[in-house]
């Protein structure tokens, strides 16, 4: 039985593992964490049915009790060699696995907020990142620094995305439907909270996303404001005053919020640069780099090594999940090629 | 607190200083490039050179729009020209604007040699000087702070409250030249600068941290050379003020002529036009430099330091502190005459 190792157990990792083992290959997947689908379980509902992300995290978790996926769970590959007919793959122990090919999965890593110290992040006790967030949503306790119900919250897009200091200029593609998703989730636990969102253009571009934006205007009643803020601070009584633009009215604004949410772009886990530099396939920003966007978008170039999710580029949930039944395909049909 | 920004330090001289006054700050803080010099020579052993054929670096009237590029180019060059003659390669200014002048100009100069090499021409054709550029630039606040534990051991008092045993809060304010052009150049670049909070708490004290902390002073040369723009001068000033004074502050600390200036100054206007001040008491937040407050806490005589030139006088933080001074001595001029008092204002104690 030919042998095919991913490295990362999250959407795409576990699709690609799911779907080659129905196909008869036998699949190691490596995950450094203990469990997996981390980023997923941060997750309380998904955009833009609003289903919850803990369904879908079952049902791809039942993907993997397949006889032929063997769970390499709490160990790190730290370095992938080309043995001229097979790949080795060896931990972070020094222990070692070999498979026929190779499929790079390990995924993003959520922009630090303390590189923009202008936003307050890891300073002040209203500064909170769109991850905690999710958290407060999932657990039906959303509060300021202090405890109590916020009044106001503002969420801010692009944090660490598209962005010059942070040296990321690439968008992250979920932040504004995120954002959006959230504050409806927001407006839902707390109808009488003030709710806005400050962005730089909405890029509402999936199925039923326009739809999301326009209902969390008219029957939620969340404001948008076009505008980036440029400064946060803390106020004596630890609320946040934020500094902006309404750049379509061309006006100043200074405001005191509760809570400022940063939405965080995603970045190159560690992961993905570590393995992206140890075989020569590191793109730009850290992020793995295939042959084409188009027609060999899991190719690396090199022979049996594939690529597949947000190792690449910032994706979605199911355009991870699409990506990593692509990759499948792309290494069945290289496993065929082999004698 | 996270303290992201401590990781950005830059490369400070360790000896041999090229001094360069302010214009306007031997008017405003007469004590002040003193007593840096004292502090340098006799506190911390220090070689530094001021040169009494040193001018202007033109720039309030460059970022006026008055004095066009080419001729600050060649006044900077001038400058530098009187460094090379001394030998010295460490530069190091008194004011952040011209710190800020220094750091753009060689910057340029770094980008488009061929504007260097125009620069040294004019240089040639106005006074036959020639010149090197400087190894490091460093404004003379960012000397201070490199030697801010050093001094520490040095000092007679600390920034804490003698009577309650806490630490005194204060503001610090940098100046926009400072940091703002080039985020790299200041220690802690742009956003929460380090210089004079280091100082601060290695002091001893506490640095209040307020929502308008980075905002302008006022000094924006803009609001204030126009006199018909000075009321955003002032309504800038205040808008600081209202922000720090919940945080009921000690002082407040600068590195910029004109944040010390208008921040001091200012007060005095609104306690007269509004009938405010931002103290508890009445009397107003006493500024100061930062060379002001090191040559306090070393036990320098106040009123050498000039602080009695103040708007807002420092007795009350000096009793906080536990620094004894002569109030009978307070007005003695250079020439021994004891000058008569100034006149009160209406609304400030004093």
């Amino acid at each position: 039985m030919k042998k095919t190792a991913i490295i990362g157990a999250g959407p795409a990792g576990i699709e690609a593992a799911s779907v080659l083992a129905g196909s008869g290959v036998e699949v190691l997947l490596f995950e450094k964490s203990e469990t997996p689908l981390s980023n997923l379980k941060d997750k309380a509902f998904l955009f833009p049915d609003f289903s919850a992300a803990s369904d879908m995290v079952s049902e791809l978790e039942d993907k993997l009790l397949k006889d032929n996926i063997t769970r390499c769970f709490g160990t790190e590959i730290v370095e992938i060699k080309w043995k001229g007919t097979e790949w080795q793959l060896v931990s972070g122990k020094s222990e070692a696995w070999y498979a026929d090919s190779v499929l790079i999965a390990t995924g993003y890593s959520t922009f630090d907020a303390r590189r923009k110290e202008e936003l307050g992040y890891g300073i002040y006790k209203g500064v909170v990142t769109s991850l905690e967030m999710e958290k407060m949503i999932r657990e039906g306790n959303i509060v300021n620094g202090h405890g109590d119900m916020p009044k106001r919250i503002a969420f801010l897009q692009c944090v660490g995305s598209r962005d010059e200091k942070s040296g990321n200029h690439y968008c992250s593609k979920v932040c504004c439907v995120t954002a959006v998703k959230q504050a409806i989730e927001v407006r839902k636990q707390l109808p009488r909270t003030d709710l806005t969102v400050f962005y730089m253009d909405l890029r509402m571009w999936g199925q039923g996303f326009e739809e999301m934006y326009r209902t969390a205007q008219e029957k939620y009643g969340i404001d948008f404001i076009r505008g980036r803020i440029s400064e946060a601070a803390a106020t004596f009584d630890d609320r946040v005053q934020i500094k902006t633009e309404d750049t379509l009215l061309g006006m100043p604004l200074r405001t005191t919020v509760d809570l400022l949410v940063l939405m965080v772009g995603m970045e190159a886990s560690a992961g993905t640069r570590t393995l992206g530099a140890s075989c020569g396939i590191g793109g730009e920003y850290g992020f793995i780099k295939t042959i084409s966007p188009h027609l060999y978008d899991n190719d690396t170039g090199k022979p049996g090594l594939f690529a597949a999710g947000t190792c690449k580029r910032p994706l979605s949930i199911w355009d991870s999940i699409n990506d990593g039944r692509s990759a499948a395909i792309a290494i069945k049909d290289y496993l065929d090629t082999l004698p | 607190m996270n303290r992201y920004w401590n990781e950005y330090q830059k490369v400070i001289a360790d000896n041999h200083f090229f001094y360069e006054r302010s214009c306007i700050r031997q008017t405003f803080f007469p004590g002040s490039e003193a007593a840096f010099l004292r502090i340098l020579r006799e506190e911390l052993d220090k070689d530094i050179f001021d040169d009494f054929r040193q001018h202007t670096c033109t720039g309030i009237g460059y970022h006026s729009d008055i004095v066009p590029l080419e001729t600050t180019m060649t006044v900077v060059a001038r400058l530098f020209s009187l460094m090379t003659e001394h030998g010295y390669k460490n530069y190091v200014p008194s004011c952040v604007t011209s710190f800020g002048v220094f750091t753009e100009i060689t910057h340029m100069w770094n980008e488009k040699p061929e504007l260097l090499e125009k620069a040294r021409e004019n240089l040639w054709k106005a006074c036959k000087r020639e010149f090197e550029l400087p190894e490091n630039i460093a404004h003379a606040s960012d000397i201070i702070y490199k030697f801010r534990n050093e001094l520490a051991k040095k000092m007679k008092y600390r920034l804490v409250n003698r009577f309650t045993g806490k630490p005194l809060r204060v503001v610090e304010h940098i100046g926009c030249h400072y940091a703002k052009i080039f985020p790299d150049k200041g220690v802690g670049k742009a956003e929460f600068p380090y210089v004079l909070a280091g100082m601060i708490e290695s002091w001893g004290g506490e640095v209040v941290d307020y929502p308008e902390r980075r905002h302008c002073c006022g000094f924006g040369f803009r609001q204030y050379l126009i006199q018909e723009n000075r009321g955003y001068s002032i309504s800038n000033t205040k808008k600081k003020l209202e922000s720090m004074e919940p945080y009921e502050p000690d002082f407040i600390v600068s590195n910029c002529p004109g944040c010390s200036m208008f921040l001091d100054r200012w007060q005095y206007t609104i306690s007269e036009m509004e009938h405010k001040t931002y103290d508890r008491d009445g009397y107003g937040i006493p500024v100061l430099t930062y060379e002001e407050m090191a040559g306090l806490l070393l036990g320098y005589d106040p009123w050498e330091l000039g602080l009695q030139i103040h708007q807002i006088q420092a007795e009350r933080l000096m009793d906080k502190i536990g620094i004894p001074y002569n109030s009978k001595e307070k007005y003695r001029a250079a020439s021994g005459k004891i000058l008569r008092n100034p006149e009160k204002p209406a609304n400030l104690l004093t």
